[in-house]
């Protein structure tokens, strides 16, 4: 698998990276927990995706990229999850969201020839669910349907718009693409934006997309967000919302903002988990199968 | 009563959802790659034995629910409880019919059973594995009868009625699956 990932970007002419695994800051996102190493200089992060470092390649102009590496993620095990496992992250110069997301699909129809991507909005897949609109509704209305699913809400929760809003969408995901469907959903709540774009409009939506196949969720994209302040902005968010939940604050990257001021050319990148990819395509129900000594792993 | 993080949830945990208590029968968390944790049980009613699907928050604590699984002897009952007694201490305590349930059809007098209790009331009784039964009425097996799968209704002793192989006599001794409620084979005369 690894050998045909590798045949179809040299095809495609883009270029082979290989950023360093061991970073000066950890995953600024609230919801994902970096390891550290102390080492004699320092107190050193495993990457929980090369996305930093790859982006200040693209900013110092190194064109397409792509990189197959291993990433780390603090206590995260389950059959879908190990703390240690393996990435393909890639950057396309010049693409948006819909670009990547067509490339995503030639991709994969090298694992699975013929098998049909659809593409639908967050918002369509709520209407098809018959779950509130993720935009427009109130957080009230989101949190009655929260409710509604069973979910047990203490009350500050139930005014958690981004906590409701991450309910929302692994519900739709569960109810309206289960085992058999194979879909990009695309156009997130600006609360789930990350590090994509924002188009303005009616509602404002950030040009995120992920894939879910059979049910499991493959691949993150963005039309990636160049702009440092306005990244600078949603590092600063992410830093109430983890000292909010009580979370250690999160070291700015300076390098990778610096490297935004100096130019990140418009691009679109997507990571893809190849421990999930593996095992869909073996038909296994756990990753901890398809990984060597999965078994042993984190 | 304790209370249990998210990250202690496994099957078989106790705890309360809207005052009642449950037991959980699976656990699954839900990580979206970003954004918050998930989990996602599915929960047994202990009151009412129905199963439900709740989700919490990961890092959320639930209060866990005062069951306690108590081994008794069944000594009688009268019109309306079934009384039970701990054959350690000899104190004794009393279970309604709706509690009993199906299980008291087993119960003759004597059999050690598991009492759950909540907060210190029974809320179940289970009774042993296998039980042991006379036949009080069952019609003459006819040989070369197949038409009812090989089998007959026999009445027990405690008015349970059993499916048993046409050979099995009135008046003979049965060992019952009580999880089944099956004929397992015959038992020997004490």
């Amino acid at each position: 698998m690894l050998g045909e990932i590798r045949a179809y970007f040299a095809q495609q002419g883009v270029l082979e990276v290989d950023t360093p695994l061991l970073g000066h800051t950890g995953a600024a996102d609230p919801a994902i927990g970096s390891l550290a190493l102390d080492l004699p200089s320092g107190r050193r992060y495993l990457q929980t995706s090369p996305e930093y470092a790859m982006k200040r390649l693209l900013a110092a102009g190194s064109g397409d990229i792509y990189q197959l590496c291993k990433a780390f993620r603090e206590e995260e095990h389950s059959p879908l999850h190990r703390g240690e496992f393996t990435l393909l992250e890639w950057y396309r110069v010049g693409f948006d969201h819909h670009q990547l997301m067509a490339e995503v699909a030639r991709l994969l129809a090298v694992f699975w020839p013929g098998r049909v991507l659809e593409r639908l909005t967050i918002a369509h897949l709520a209407q098809q669910v018959g779950a509130p609109d993720p935009h427009l509704s109130s957080t009230a209305v989101l949190a009655n349907y929260a409710r509604d699913c069973g979910v047990v809400l203490t009350p500050p929760a139930a005014h958690d718009r981004s906590l409701l809003l991450d309910f929302l969408l692994t519900h739709l995901v569960r109810v309206g693409l289960p085992v058999g469907r194979a879909a990009f959903i695309y156009d997130f709540p600006l609360e789930q934006a990350a590090y994509a774009r924002v188009r303005p409009g009616h509602p404002p939506v950030a040009e995120r997309f992920e894939l879910i196949l059979d049910g499991v969720e493959l691949a993150n994209g963005y039309h990636e967000l160049c702009d440092p302040l306005a990244q600078r902005a949603r590092h600063a968010a992410e830093a109430l919302v983890r000292a909010a939940r009580g979370l250690p604050p999160p070291l700015i990257d300076e390098r990778l903002l610096a490297a935004l001021a100096a130019g990140l050319p418009a691009c679109a990148g997507v990571a893809l988990g190849i421990d999930r990819l593996l095992m869909l395509r073996e038909g296994a129900a756990n990753v901890g199968e398809v990984m060597a000594f999965g078994a042993e792993t984190l | 009563m304790a209370s249990y993080s998210t990250n202690q949830f496994k099957p078989g945990l106790k705890i309360m959802i809207d005052g009642d208590p449950f037991n959980i029968v699976e656990n699954e968390m839900v990580k979206p790659g970003k954004g918050q944790a998930f989990n996602r049980v599915r929960v047994r009613n202990l009151l009412t034995g129905r199963v439900i699907e709740r989700t919490f928050k990961s890092g959320d604590s639930v209060e866990g629910a005062d069951i306690l699984d108590m081994e008794m002897q069944y000594l009688y009952h009268d019109g309306d409880a079934w009384h039970f007694m701990n054959i350690a201490s000899f104190e004794q305590l009393q279970a309604s019919a709706q509690t009993v349930g199906e299980a008291g059809q087993w119960l003759k007098g004597q059999e050690m059973c598991s009492v759950t209790l909540f907060n210190g009331e029974p809320i179940a009784i289970t009774p042993p594995n296998f039980v042991v039964l006379r036949i009080t009425q069952t019609d003459p097996g006819v040989r070369g009868d197949t038409a009812t799968g090989g089998t007959k209704p026999a009445t027990l002793e405690t008015g349970a009625v059993v499916r048993v192989p046409l050979f099995i006599e009135e008046g003979s001794l049965l060992k019952i699956d009580t999880r089944t409620g099956e004929y397992a084979s015959r038992a020997k005369e004490e």
